[in-house]
């Protein structure tokens, strides 16, 4: 039982404790006016080797490049052709179909979890296409646009979100936890923050070796208060690792707003500065900008200058998952009101603006996306949905625990195939 | 048990004998000098060569970026070492005590162990985590602990646990080869000599055993097996580590003509050699360091029980250390020594 408390007994002032509120609840109206932005093209862009301690600016401004007007300003501006503006789009186009069709497919059964990245799409998009191919991807559970930029294969997503005989993660994995080595994708966890000092561990291992290749983690503004978070930060201040640690705040962590994290505060930049860790904080809704911080960091890493932290800031459009229903905690104005835009349609509107794009491409684009996402589910689903059930053999649960199966796995092993047969008799398949 | 002088031709080399701690430290060096890509990392194990000297003179031999220092962050350390792995490297973590490993548990438990499985073979944690664990040397509730039952509960993860220099040699070049996550706890009280539980005693050194034979160059002692430390009819005893040497003693003084077996892994179990044993003698006692509830003791009795009943003749006993966070001035009264191992064998061949 805690101690009395005495107020009254001294002249002393009673303490009072802060607990963070959002500024709105769900039916109020929201208004984000208290957020500078600043202006695209404010932002100096410093040599990639400068000392953290000179980055205060950018750890607490806002990196932007493209503006109102939808061109691109200032010291930042990427400058990438026509055509990688229009891949980016296409990209970035394909994962909103793609993700709308899983989430409705969760809706209808077909699976247990989805996961949007609506209004991130740019966060995962635009790095993944300034980063080499080989360099490595420790994501975390909503940078599933990495994988369509690589190349991955789409149905080889859907056959993991349905857990289906195709799985090749042999149904193990809760669906969007995808794993691609040929990819230089790593396996991603359920635990948060974990894949932060793994990144930083991978880089350094790159490092020790003499290789060119870069790591970089991806992890959400609320997780960056785990321990592993820091211990990541550590790790790669102290050996310089070649790392860009990647924090995406979307202000929301299922119902916690940024503040449980500490952003009443500071911002998550400049956390960076702290560890010695130079830091950019952008505007995580405009692709350019995103592509051109990663460009700078991505140089800063391969010469051998060390690690960046990168604050995306953006805003989680949709809910944190299929099993989570923002309207309970938030105000469902937010979305609309929020000042940095819509990604799709900030890029959309740039290359409209320069000439290289049109309404009716971008109609037809889409179109195109959902065709495609609807072609590949039909046959994703010729391999079997989650709600089927049992899909793969048995005898595969007791798998890859260990390389090799000690005694007491092949003993369960053998229970569970009895078990299996007991159930469904010899007439189906097993193993 | 004692080791024979290697022949190599008509030549017979003479035996060269190591404690625990030179052992270790021969097995690192022979292991960063074969494999590339083995790096060893942890808190002083650099230029300084480790807080019990585990890792002396291997920075110096092979370099700054094969052998060195880290943050004082279990959790960074763990978790780097996944990405170590994941990269392609060998890594060979020291948690400077076992008592430290906690703040490392998610990336051991949820990464580690669990990468293999969740990524369908893509990627891999070839760790072996080497932490000096065990009490006996006033170290207090922090310097003490056994915790190894918290990571035989780990599906993914190995165990081992050394007893002697040459298994200590030979086990950690199998584990540091096994491409599963390893975690390797050293019985620190037996880093210098043999312990006999009979705290009273003088001590003795490692000079006098003879497993502290070691031979030179690259051996491997498999994982998953057990040694015979002593055959006998009377009972069997199952121990690990330090508490190998106190049964041992404890047997000796009391006459009791035990089959001691170290299982030296604890996962993978060597459950033939357990059952073999415990259908020989039908008396089976189980001890160890570790606190009592729930410890690695509890499996092992469930198993003889479940597996060897009809030629059991009296019930399992466990000998265990107490449910007690492991008090400085009060250690002696903790540990499981010669009179709670006395009294448990005096149960078991009551009848």
């Amino acid at each position: 039982m805690a101690d009395p408390a005495r107020p009254g007994e001294t002249n002393r002032l009673a303490l009072a404790l802060h607990v963070p509120e959002p500024r709105f609840r769900p039916g109020d109206k929201a208004d984000f006016s208290h957020i500078e932005i600043g202006q695209p093209g404010d932002q100096p862009r410093p040599d990639e080797g400068i000392h953290p301690s000179a980055m205060a600016g950018l750890a607490y401004g806002l990196v932007r490049v493209l503006g109102d007007d939808n061109l691109a300003h200032g010291p930042w501006n990427p400058r990438l052709s026509p055509e990688t503006l229009r891949a980016m789009l296409g990209h970035m186009a394909l994962v909103r179909a793609f993700d709308e069709r899983m989430f409705r497919g969760q809706r209808q059964g077909k699976t247990s979890f989805y996961m949007k990245c609506t209004g991130e799409e740019a966060t995962s998009i635009a790095p993944a296409m300034a980063l080499a191919s080989d360099d490595m991807i420790f994501p975390s559970y909503r940078q599933q646009g990495i994988l369509l930029v690589r190349g991955y294969p789409l149905i080889e997503m859907i056959n993991q979100i349905y857990s289906n005989k195709a799985d090749k993660l042999k149904g193990r994995q809760l669906p969007i936890m995808y794993s691609s080595r040929e990819h230089a994708f790593f396996s991603i966890s359920g635990n948060l923050a974990t894949q932060c000092p793994q990144a930083v561990g991978w880089a350094m291992a790159s490092a020790v070796k003499g290789d060119s290749r870069i790591a970089a983690s991806w992890v959400g503004e609320g997780s960056t208060a785990e321990g592993d978070f820091h211990s990541a930060c550590t790790f790669a201040a102290v050996y310089n690792a070649p790392v860009i640690l990647n924090v995406v705040n979307n202000q929301w962590a299922i119902s916690s707003f940024s503040g449980f994290a500490g952003a009443e505060r500071t911002t998550f930049a400049a956390r960076g500065l702290g560890y010695g860790i130079a830091a950019l904080r952008v505007d995580g809704n405009d692709a350019l900008a995103c592509y051109a911080a990663t460009e700078w960091a991505a140089n800063r890493a391969r010469g051998n200058h060390g690690p960046t932290l990168i604050e995306y800031f953006t805003y989680r459009a949709e809910g944190h998952s299929t099993s989570d229903d923002p309207s309970g905690y938030r105000s469902a104005q937010e979305r609309e009101e929020w000042p940095l835009g819509d990604p799709v349609a900030r890029l959309k509107k740039h290359l409209i603006a320069i000439g290289e794009w049109d309404e009716e491409r971008h109609a037809a684009m889409d179109l195109a996306c959902a065709e495609r996402v609807k072609a590949t589910t039909k046959e994703a689903e010729k391999n079997g949905i989650l709600g089927h059930g049992l899909h793969h053999p048995f005898h595969t649960m007791f798998e890859d625990v260990y390389e090799e199966l000690p005694w007491h796995l092949e003993e369960q092993a053998e229970q569970a195939i009895r078990e299996r047969i007991a159930k469904f008799g010899t007439e189906r398949p097993f193993g | 048990m004692s080791q024979e002088p290697a022949t190599v031709g008509e030549t017979v080399i003479k035996e060269r004998r190591l404690n625990m701690i030179e052992a270790i430290n021969e097995a690192l060096g022979i292991m960063l000098e074969r494999d590339p890509d083995v790096i060893i990392m942890g808190e002083d194990v650099g230029y300084f060569g480790g807080v019990f000297r585990a890792t002396a003179g291997l920075q110096a031999k092979f370099g700054k970026t094969r052998v060195f220092d880290t943050p004082i962050s279990e959790c960074g350390i763990i978790g780097v070492a996944v990405g170590m792995g994941a990269y392609g490297l060998r890594p060979v973590p020291e948690i400077q005590f076992a008592d430290y490993i906690y703040p490392g548990l998610d990336q051991l438990i949820s990464e580690a162990a669990r990468l293999r499985y969740r990524s369908a073979g893509d990627y891999i944690a070839p760790l072996t985590v080497r932490s000096p664990f065990g009490g006996g040397i006033f170290g207090g509730q922090t310097h003490s602990q056994s915790p190894e039952a918290l990571f035989t509960h780990v599906a993914g993860l190995k165990t081992v646990i050394p007893s002697t220099p040459h298994d200590a040699k030979g086990l950690l070049i199998a584990a540091i080869e096994d491409n599963d996550p390893v975690i390797f706890f050293e019985p620190k009280r037996i880093y210098n000599g043999p312990f006999s539980g009979y705290y009273d005693k003088p001590v003795e050194p490692w000079k006098k055993h003879p497993d502290s034979v070691v031979p030179e160059g690259y051996y491997k002692v498999p994982l998953g097996k057990a040694r015979k430390v002593r055959e006998g009819e009377a009972l069997t005893v199952l121990a690990y580590g330090t508490m190998v040497h106190v049964a041992e003693a404890v047997c000796q003084a009391k006459g009791v003509n035990a089959e001691i077996l170290d299982l030296r892994t604890l996962v993978p179990l060597d459950i033939k050699a357990i059952e073999a044993s415990v259908e020989k003698t039908g008396r089976c006692l189980i001890v160890h360091e570790a606190t009592r509830t729930s410890g690695f003791g509890a499996e092992l009795s469930a198993l003889v029980t479940e597996r060897c009943f009809y030629h059991l003749e009296a019930p399992v006993e466990r000998v265990t250390g107490f449910d007690t966070p492991y008090p400085h001035s009060l250690e002696w009264a903790y540990f499981p020594g010669p009179v709670r191992i006395g009294e448990a064998i005096d149960k078991l061949l009551k009848d």
